[in-house]
């Protein structure tokens, strides 16, 4: 009786599963096929991917989406780890909340919040105010990652560094940093990939003339359906994949990490 | 004395520390918030944005005309129910599909655990518009399921219909994009369940639907109520989903959002939607956490 039960449960599951994956493999199989129309199948080609290298509008939000990736990463990873060290350390109060409220709340309220903001200050909007609106919601990711990463770790280790005459931050530098290490450099590449993937929040921070590989995206598939947004989902895929599996190696807290979120 | 100064030491360490990343949420996050908040109460500008503070005659300029615009005409209430509507839906559906699969990956051999638990959160990490995509060629009018769809339709002599820019469709990519986020806490709970008191539920004789709904499912409640807050919120505030697959009437408050400070630039209108956004989100993680302790302070009744 009970087994049937779990066969049961198995099979829904299995549904599940197939939920989630056969619109990717979709996306993936018709970017390889020869019909302008994703409709069915006709034929193996790879000229959507020449069809990407050669479209100088998407080169441009490629290398802009790497630009604002790198320093809102950079950025996010030092402000992310301070605060997981310091929520960690010390149990703020205010950090906590200003730290994991940005990635709590809908994300169009930050992005509007932000418009509103840059406008009234004459702030031009371009890459610079998306790097900044990225960092922002980036440090959380971070912070969540890196205090993970401190709570597995031998507290008098560091004391004992301070006990040896080590100064606070040679004893962070030399021994609590090599051990978080892993930490930093998953939540690196976390922020790495949620930037080059932020949509809603570019969407509103950009302005006109600025484009990123999702907006890029979005206003192709507004207008049509074309495989060549297929090619270039498919290379994005890859890349997140990559990145996120290995930091998921670097810091199995990862796999968590969406659950501390609210 | 000495330790004074270690003391003043560490408060300073506390400082230089936490400090920067205080600020940076201060001025980048907590600032604009409370400006946004502040514009509901202004007056929209002649031409978009917002008229001045002070007016020519040296008055300052704040007013509920904004808010009473929101209470007064229907068209705004509805479209604010509808997206509770979807929201609720999307939470609902969420949970009758991540049910099963936290409780497969809970109950399998450790080793694959952690594996089946990966396949659930990558498509999370996959590019949200890429997830909408797939949607548009999946529900298209030339893919093969609409034909199929359409096809037996037209044998029942019915008319066909466009699955593609229908609440439909807008319902389905909701549930697929915050999946994930319903697995998760699920998960999370029902991992940490003994099986012994399925066992002993089993020898007194409860059957298999008896030990789900008497036992499993009421020690996984904190789990629903988390997961619920997961999915709903970022739910209720979408505007990319009804946007690229919704047809002229799946306008939701997201999109409400986005008119007011990309199209018609009123911004104090604007502020007003994402005002009542925010305090629906806020009163339903509220509730949600609400719920979870009571629910959790039941378990630890049972556990005693």
């Amino acid at each position: 009786m009970r087994k049937r039960r779990i066969t049961l449960a198995k099979v829904a599951a299995a549904f599940g599963y197939a939920f989630l994956y056969l619109p990717l493999v979709i996306v993936v199989v018709y970017s390889f096929n020869d019909s302008r129309l994703n409709a069915e199948w006709v034929g193996f080609t790879l000229n959507w991917y020449r069809t990407l290298f050669a479209d100088d509008d998407m080169l441009v939000a490629a290398r802009n989406s790497l630009v604002i990736g790198l320093c809102a990463s950079a950025v996010s990873t030092v402000l992310g780890t301070m605060a997981g060290f310091a929520m960690h350390r010390w149990k703020t109060r205010v950090l906590p909340i200003l730290v994991l409220t940005p990635i709590a709340i809908p994300e169009i309220l930050v992005g509007v919040s932000l418009l509103i903001f840059f406008v009234l200050l004459n702030f031009t909007l371009g890459l610079v105010s998306v790097a900044i609106a990225h960092i922002a919601f980036c440090i959380g990711f971070v912070a969540i990652v890196v205090r993970a990463r401190m709570a597995g770790m031998d507290e008098s280790l560091t004391e004992a560094a301070r006990d040896c005459g080590a100064t606070p931050w040679q004893a962070f530098r030399y021994v609590t940093l090599p051990l978080i290490m892993p930490g930093v450099i998953a939540g690196a590449l976390m922020a790495f990939t949620l930037s080059i993937d932020d949509f809603v929040i570019t969407f509103f921070t950009a302005g006109a003339g600025t484009v990123t590989l999702p907006l890029q995206i979005y206003s192709m598939i507004k207008i049509a359906v074309t495989p060549e947004v297929n090619a270039v989902s498919t290379l994005l895929m890859l890349l997140t994949l990559l990145l996120i599996v290995i930091a998921s190696r670097l810091s199995p807290s990862l796999l968590r990490s969406q659950e501390s979120t609210p | 004395m000495a330790t004074g100064a270690r003391e003043a030491a560490q408060v300073r360490g506390k400082w230089l520390v936490s400090g920067p990343p205080i600020l940076y949420l201060l001025v980048f996050f907590a600032a604009p918030t409370l400006i946004m908040a502040a514009a509901s109460l202004r007056t929209p500008g002649e031409f978009g944005g917002l008229a001045p503070l002070v007016d020519e005659a040296g008055k300052l300029d704040l007013n509920f005309d904004s808010f009473a615009r929101f209470f007064t005409e229907p068209v705004y209430l509805e479209v604010f129910v509808k997206s509770v509507i979807f929201a609720t839906a999307t939470t609902v559906l969420c949970l009758l599909i991540a049910y099963p699969l936290a409780s497969v990956i809970a109950t399998s051999p450790k080793r694959v655990r952690s594996l089946l638990l990966l396949l659930v959160i990558l498509p999370f990490w996959s590019n949200f518009l890429i997830r909408i995509y797939a949607w548009m060629i999946i529900l298209g009018p030339n893919a093969a399921l609409a034909r199929g769809v359409n096809g037996m339709l037209a044998w029942f002599g019915a008319g066909p219909v466009p699955l593609l820019f229908s609440s439909f469709a807008v319902l389905v990519c909701l549930v697929y994009v915050h999946l994930p986020f319903m697995v998760l806490p699920l998960y999370a709970n029902l991992e940490k369940h003994d099986p012994a008191l399925l066992d002993a539920a089993q020898d007194l004789g409860a059957h298999a639907w008896q030990r789900f709904w008497r036992i499993t499912f009421p020690l996984s409640l904190p789990g629903v109520y988390a997961g619920a807050a997961l999915v709903f919120i970022p739910a209720l505030g979408i505007f990319a989903i009804p946007d690229l697959l919704g047809g002229p009437n799946d306008t939701l408050i997201g999109n409400l959002i986005k008119q007011q400070f990309l199209e018609t630039r009123d911004w104090p209108f604007g502020s007003v939607l994402s005002i009542v956004l925010t305090v629906a989100a806020l009163a339903l993680a509220g509730l949600a956490a609400w719920f979870g302790q009571r629910a959790t302070r039941a378990r630890a009744l049972v556990d005693a």
